[in-house]
């Protein structure tokens, strides 16, 4: 008699839970209907809510790599020099005052403040970043990007465990405010290269309570646990929902930051992260689907940004076997490509065209003007290549990974060739993102779709790699004349000579032509009205404390 | 007795599957090109010999597998190559919360819908009511979830403003994700429900009950509908099963932080740790499901009871 009773009440209850809790689904949306959307919110409490792309690989800067987790880490720690808001060639100060090299720039010397701290309230000094340096240099470390410091004097021989004692490599801490960096050649562009996250410091305390200095895997990146010297720190951590930076009360600028916090959303999907932003889910999205570019345009007062980005879209050839082998051949390629067309008609995201590898730069870089469009010299290439028509071509292929704007790139860049120069027996291999990549780094390719985003603002950063036999070479070209006007650079103090030699050097690249030039990038996003201080940056690594949050007038998007 | 020995020769079953699996899903990673340091700027050869060190991944494959069955029977799935600080249990664990709700809700929304048109569809068969509820549920069979996740969310975030579009932490738009997944799972259900529903009401006890004066209602819930709905009990495990671990196109569209994704993830970083835990972990799923549903049939139709 007990059992069914208790049965049925229990069921009941659970009926009614479940009913109730039904109604409150359906209700709760349409109760809130919708007064202030999730952005206004944000505005008025100053939380930036950031569409970020993919989620954070990790939140050491020892561990990273990729653009979105820069964008997290840039909030979470500051390195010695930071980007200025509006600006890539202007420098502010981060934890470093001020900075001057000797007369050949191959040593600097950074002057710290003494009033910057950890978000924990330690003193922020020269010692964190060697001990920072130390460990991303660590061959144990086994950091991915270490080699963005080989900068300094034996970094890469310690890095190769061929030098044991780190007491060798070009960085010393004078006192607790000087750090003095060693650097293997002259590099006037230096403050450039510290901006990058692989040199920001870590707090030792927090690494080793957790763990070795070389362990990857700890819990000091976990909220909590997380210790940083940036504007903001780590408030939360979700996988792949969010990451929640708030204010570091401990920070030396404190009084200049104007938000109260950073939400980045690691939204993969163009689609998904564009209806965010117009359900006003986000401030800011990290890319935009092509598709819809044209009808953004079109827009009053348009939320689109279309901004040059440091990166350069190309075609690897490979020179070690046929066809592609022949210089001539390659030159044919090259001159018989619209690259107006390309960016026009296909790509529509304002890209330019590129006509050299390296993209200008307001700095003074003017990358020669070797290549163009001119069917007449494609034709003449073709001939000097040794074939009479286009038909004798043999077969090749190009290799792309799977993504349909790389299609449609590639169908018009067959199309082209097939038009300019009668070549016919072009086709395309569609592989997946890995093995694409395994197939290019073992030269197992004719021509292969690449691109290159630049570390930092100089052409070294793009030209480095065609050096004989560098890891991100994967063409087999090798060129005696350049690698020499390469290692000239480098000794060059004067900026306007060294850019110069470079320029020179990548006149000799682009006659080789073991690459072929497609367009220079631009990062296509949506902007809310109510982010201030948001400019146009070549790197696009804005300086969260110099963002600010107010409401706009009506008339934003929607 | 019989019960018990049924159960365990079940588990033994069950266990032996998934250690096929397991082993299988180990080798199989491990073949595909490319590997987890595998970046578009290259690493120095150097590192990554000291990663695959440090992963132990520089040691021979068999001594690689016995480390990862042993470790995996103490139930430790390793560190994720991809999320770097997480281990792959961690991973697991956030995602799996997330992927339970979206399929629970998403199983009550198709049962809700499925099953009384289901019936509905059988009661007046070779009617026009019939005919349109199997359109409709056609309509929604052929109807990819990337179709109907963003027309969902198109009309009823962007347009009316009921839910929000995308994001997980206060944001309902899990409820569109969840009615996605329902509607498309509902759509099968209900022709399965039809299906069974005819063969059930065509047989003789059936005709037996109207004979006798049985109000048409009763002999449809009364008689029919629990002989009618073994096959739908049956599907409901592996369709849990799918709701739970086959959401990725929901994920994405709805940008929700689900298991969904790392499976197709874990793939494309060959995060190989992360690809076996995914793999072991919607296979236990799937077996346990199974297993439930079994018990559930036995439960439901005397005769394989009987049968056993």
């Amino acid at each position: 008699m007990l059992r069914p009773r208790t049965d049925r009440t229990g069921q009941g209850r659970l009926l009614r839970l479940t009913l109730s809790s039904l109604l409150l689904l359906i209700l709760l949306p349409l109760a809130s209907c919708r007064q202030e959307s999730r952005v206004e919110r944000a505005t008025r409490e100053k939380i930036l809510l950031l569409g970020n792309g993919a989620e954070p690989k990790a939140l050491d800067p020892h561990l990273v790599s990729s653009v979105g987790d820069a964008n997290i880490l840039r909030a979470l720690f500051e390195g010695l020099v930071i980007n200025h808001p509006e600006s890539d060639t202007l420098h502010e100060p981060g934890v470093a005052e001020r900075w001057e090299p000797n007369a050949d720039f191959s040593e600097w010397r950074f002057f710290l403040r003494t009033n910057a701290k950890w978000s924990n309230g330690d003193p922020v000094t020269a010692h964190d970043f060697t001990y920072a340096y130390h460990r991303i240099l660590h061959p144990e470390m086994a950091a991915p990007y270490a080699s963005m410091l080989y900068f300094l004097k034996n970094a890469e021989a310690f890095n190769r465990g061929e030098i044991k004692d780190f007491a060798e490599v070009g960085v010393k801490a004078v006192g607790d405010h000087e750090l003095v960096c060693t650097l293997d050649n002259p590099a006037p562009f230096f403050p450039d290269v510290v901006k990058h996250t692989t040199w920001l410091p870590v707090h030792r305390g927090t690494i080793e309570k957790f763990g070795k200095m070389t362990d990857n895997y700890t819990e000091w990146q976990k909220p909590g646990n997380h210790v940083g010297n940036g504007p903001f720190q780590l408030a939360e951590w979700r996988i792949n929902a969010h990451v929640k930076a708030r204010p570091n009360p401990h920070y030396w600028d404190a009084a200049n930051v104007k938000l109260k916090g950073i939400d980045f959303y690691p939204i993969e999907s163009p689609f998904t992260e564009e209806k965010a932003f117009r359900n006003g889910l986000i401030h800011l999205s990290y890319s935009m689907p092509e598709s819809l570019i044209e009808s953004y345009r079109k827009q009053e007062n348009s939320p689109l940004r279309i901004e040059t980005y440091n990166g350069s879209y190309f075609y690897r050839c490979n020179v070690t076997q046929s066809p592609t082998d022949n210089a001539d051949f390659r030159r044919a390629l090259a001159w018989a490509i619209d690259r107006e067309v390309i960016v026009k008609y296909v790509t529509r995201g304002g890209q330019t065209p590129a006509y050299a590898f390296t993209p200008p730069s307001e700095e003074g870089y003017h990358p020669p003007q070797v290549v163009g469009y001119d069917l007449e010299k494609a034709r003449d290439y073709l001939k000097k290549a040794g074939y009479t028509s286009g038909k004798d071509v043999p077969e090749f292929v190009i290799i792309i990974n799977t993504l349909e704007a790389h299609k449609n790139i590639a169908m018009a860049i067959q199309d082209m060739w097939k038009k300019n120069l009668g070549i016919e027996k072009v086709r395309i291999e569609n592989q997946e993102w890995k093995v694409y990549q395994q197939t290019v780094l073992d030269m197992r390719y004719d021509v292969a779709r690449a691109g290159w985003i630049g570390d930092y603002v100089d052409p070294q950063t793009f030209l480095g790699m065609w050096v004989t036999k560098d890891s991100n070479n994967n063409t087999g070209w090798s060129n005696a004349d350049y690698d020499r006007l390469l290692r000239e650079s480098s000794r060059l103090s004067d900026p306007a000579a060294r850019l110069a030699k470079l320029a020179e050097a990548e006149a000799v690249l682009l006659d080789g032509m073991p690459v072929l030039p497609l367009y220079w990038y631009t990062r296509v996003y949506l902007l809310h009205p109510d982010v201030r201080n948001w400019h146009p940056l070549l790197l696009d690594n804005h300086p969260y404390k110099h963002i600010g949050l107010v409401p706009s007038e009506k008339g934003g998007p929607q | 007795m019989e019960t018990a020995r049924f159960l365990l020769s079940r588990f033994a079953q069950s266990l032996f599957a998934l250690l096929c699996i397991v082993t299988i899903t180990f080798f199989l990673a491990r073949l595909a090109p490319g590997g987890p340091f595998l970046d578009e700027k290259k690493i120095p050869e150097h590192l990554v010999e000291q990663m695959k060190r440090n992963y132990g991944f520089d040691k021979p494959l068999p001594v690689q597998y016995a480390t990862y069955l042993g470790r995996l029977a103490r139930g430790d799935l390793g560190p994720s190559l991809g999320n770097k600080g997480f281990t792959v249990n961690e991973v697991i664990a956030e995602g799996f919360p997330v992927s339970f709700m979206l399929g629970i809700c998403g199983l009550v929304i198709a049962l809700a819908i499925g099953i009384p048109a289901g019936v509905f569809a059988a009661a007046k068969r070779n009617t026009i009511v019939d005919y349109a509820l199997m359109a409709l549920a056609m309509i929604g069979i052929c109807l990819p979830t990337f179709v109907i996740a963003p027309l969902l969310g198109e009309i009823f975030a962007l347009e009316l403003g009921w839910f929000d579009v995308a994001l997980w932490q206060n944001s309902s738009a899990w409820i569109l994700g969840s009615v996605t997944l329902g509607l498309y799972y509902s759509a099968y259900i209900a022709r399965l429900t039809r299906g069974s529903m005819l063969d059930v009401l065509s047989q003789d006890f059936i005709r037996t009950a109207k004979a006798k004066g049985v109000p048409p209602l009763a002999v449809l819930f009364k008689h029919a509908f629990r002989g009618g709905i073994t096959p739908v009990v049956a599907f409901l495990g592996p369709a849990l099963a799918g709701l739970i671990g086959g959401s990725f196109v929901v994920e994405t569209v709805f940008g929700l932080p689900g298991l969904g994704q790392h499976f197709i993830k874990a793939a494309t970083n060959r995060d190989y740790w992360l690809i076996n835990g995914t793999v072991t972990v919607f296979a236990v799923l799937i077996l346990v499901m199974n297993f439930l549903v079994d018990v559930l049939q036995a439960w439901l139709d005397p005769r394989t009871r009987a049968a056993r």
